[in-house]
């Protein structure tokens, strides 16, 4: 168990490494530096900020620079918001885009079982068939459509939800954010769950416990707890995404988060906040993914001695 | 195969939704051509009209136009009377009080101009020709999904915008389809240390933030479709690489895979005759799958504005100007969305059903 911790460890630190490197050398490839501004400056103020940033140095010394101040946890100044720190400005994002994102993976883990669970529970019937009617429909919905139609019927013609922005965290400003970040992944879950809970109730324990007379609820635990590793094992990839912010979310309620910032971050040139916001997200991948790694592992003994 | 054939005819919800797509992909290449507009054309004079049967200029619009019309005429229009396909009318000069000669006839040519009326012709000339009765054609234009904030046919823009997303989600998938098989194919035939570290690279990727970088290289390098398809392939050829590895492990061992060993045929000739057609079952399925994403991944990136830039257009990015308009016109967003979303409703049904008709497993129940 330990090892497989261990494992996991080691192979997250080249794909760190990796993205660190690749984020850095990609940004400074692209035309256009971050104090290129309509009417340029004059070049003597051009080379003091350049050499306040550091930016006067050969490319490798930079990224050496870059490096090591990651090391210590310090993802630099941004460029674009004067006077802030990358980490200011995710210490700001990040708790708007956590919020989102956690009740939407609550609500996406709950309502996916749950429907998933009933769907296999009542399998073939009309029941079965309309959640997985549902699910594709759900699935093949992009966002940017359901969260202009969730504004429509709830904000504008019924009236009963604010059509955007983040007001500290008000519980009805999250509804619909939440809502439009968790239905796809609410039909990812309830297909992935339908399908895997089919073949377990299919599977010889199952039958052998049908055979030996065990009341339905004590097999249907079996059989979920067998059941839900292919839905943990996509639960990582799944709940970054969702943690750190859908940038479409972001931009059509306009609530302050960290997905936002990218973008901007990445029109404005502004390096820092770029970098800092892919390293971010890659490590948040990471963690989750070895998360999900050792949940499976936990929930079945063979992965734990597994590659 | 051919049972595969019978069992995915058999499945009506697929076979339906094949239909739907060949419709589609017809619609768009050859749809434009008969809505009767161009993709480009602009009616000033029917900016955001609501999506109906109705021909228009509408009874109750022509009065309007016209009054706007003659202001530009620099005369005044009076006696509007509307029988049949013409209208009649009669212009009058106002605006210089001193000049007594008659209106300039040339004028009229504003009326055909103006996308409502044909050209006119004078019926009679009164007052020494300072008041003029006219007699125009009305023009006929439907606007089925109604017309955007540039009085441009959203049908039609639709149509046209459909052909660069279902272009960008076949060629895209391709590319993802090629590297992935290539790769996948080499690792799962190679096997031991080989497959190792070509599957470990897999695994790094998986873990890197992708759409950050398709972001990112597309905020940095101007945005074009050949940048975009290369962007979406590279990102997603690395399911395709690990399904095609799993298949090909479970081939390697085979007869025939010895047979074609023991002839000395080279690796490139063993992959491309012998492995990769006995994995392009599955393959179809996942490729099948994939198009959906990609289109989504691209509609998203439109939607951002970084997909695909004006004057061409695609559905993310009709899709994202009807969310900006939504409020005066939800038409905008209506028509587009209606689009994407049968097209990716299709392509997954269409996936679940082969992935079924070809699973032999679920046949047999």
């Amino acid at each position: 168990m330990i090892g497989l911790i261990l494992r996991r460890i080691a192979q997250a630190v080249p794909t760190l490494f990796l993205v660190v490197t690749g984020s850095f050398f990609l940004i400074r490839l692209a035309p256009g530096g971050p104090f290129d501004l309509e009417r340029p400056l004059p070049p003597a103020a051009m080379r003091n900020l350049a050499a306040v940033y550091g930016l006067d140095q050969p490319l490798l010394v930079q990224y050496g620079r870059y490096l090591g101040a990651l090391m210590r946890g310090d993802l630099g100044p941004s460029f674009s918001f004067r006077d802030l720190t990358v980490a200011d400005l995710f210490a700001r994002g990040l708790p708007v885009s956590m919020t989102l994102g956690g009740l939407a993976l609550v609500l996406a883990l709950a309502c996916g079982i749950g429907l998933g669970g009933w769907a296999a529970h009542r399998r073939g019937g009309w029941i079965d068939r309309a959640i997985g009617l549902l699910a594709g429909l759900t699935l093949a919905l992009p966002n940017f459509v359901v969260a202009p139609l969730l504004q429509i019927v709830f904000g504008l013609t019924l009236r009963w939800l604010p059509v955007g922005g983040w007001e500290g965290g008000a519980p009805s400003h999250l509804m619909l954010p939440v809502l439009t970040l968790a239905l796809p992944q609410v039909g990812a879950i309830a297909r992935l769950t339908r399908a895997s809970l089919n073949e377990a109730l299919n599977a010889q324990p199952v039958r052998t416990m049908r055979a030996m007379g065990l009341p339905p609820h004590r097999i249907a635990r079996h059989a979920l707890r067998g059941a839900l590793l292919p839905v943990v094992s996509v639960l990582g990839p799944t709940a970054a995404a969702l943690l750190t912010g859908s940038v479409v979310v972001e931009t059509i309620f306009g609530l302050p988060g960290i997905g936002r910032a990218f973008v901007d971050g990445a029109l404005n040139r502004d390096y820092t906040l770029v970098m800092g916001t892919v390293v971010l997200v890659a490590v948040f991948v990471t963690l989750l993914n070895i998360v999900a790694d050792i949940v499976c592992a936990l929930l079945d003994p063979r992965l734990r001695t597994a590659r | 195969m051919r049972r595969a054939w019978t069992r995915f005819a058999r499945n009506r919800g697929a076979l339906a939704a094949f239909l739907i797509l060949v419709a589609m992909t017809l619609a768009c290449l050859v749809g434009p051509l008969l809505t009767g507009h161009e993709p480009g054309r602009i009616y000033p004079d029917l900016v955001r009209t609501a999506p109906g049967l109705a021909a228009h200029p509408e009874p109750d619009e022509i009065a309007p136009a016209l009054t706007r019309l003659a202001f530009r005429m620099r005369l005044s229009v009076s006696d509007i009377a509307v029988t049949g396909d013409t209208v009649r009318m009669v212009f009058s000069g106002v605006s210089k009080p001193n000049d007594t000669g008659p209106i300039d006839e040339r004028v009229l040519v504003y009326l055909p101009r103006s996308d409502l009326f044909g050209p006119a012709s004078i019926v009679e000339r009164r007052d020494g020709g300072r008041r003029l009765v006219v007699e125009a054609p009305l023009r006929r234009l439907r606007f089925l999904m109604g017309t955007d904030m540039l009085g441009r046919d959203i049908l039609t823009r639709s149509l046209v915008a459909g052909r660069v997303s279902l272009l960008i989600g076949a060629v895209a998938t391709a590319v993802a389809l090629f590297i992935g098989i290539a790769y996948g194919a080499l690792a799962g035939y190679l096997g031991g240390a080989a497959d190792a570290v070509m599957m470990r690279v897999v695994d790094m990727l998986y873990a890197l933030p992708f759409v950050f970088f398709v972001i990112m290289l597309l905020v940095f390098f101007r945005s074009g479709l050949g940048l975009i398809l290369v962007a979406i392939g590279a990102v997603e050829w690395l399911d395709m690489a690990r399904l095609v590895r799993a298949q090909t492990l479970s081939l390697r061992h085979r007869d025939f895979v010895r047979a074609a060993e023991a002839l000395g045929l080279s690796t490139a000739a063993i992959l491309r005759r012998h492995i990769v057609p006995n994995t392009l079952g599955p393959v179809t399925v996942a490729a099948t799958l994939l198009v959906p994403k990609v289109i989504l991944l691209e509609s998203f990136l439109s939607f951002l504005g970084l997909g695909v830039q004006e004057p061409a257009t695609s559905w993310g990015a009709l899709i994202a100007e009807g969310a900006r308009a939504l409020e005066s016109a939800p038409w905008m967003l209506a028509g587009p969305a209606a689009f994407l979303v049968s097209t990716l409703v299709a392509l997954n049904v269409l996936g679940d059903g082969l992935g079924d008709a070809l699973d032999p497993r679920i046949a047999e129940r």
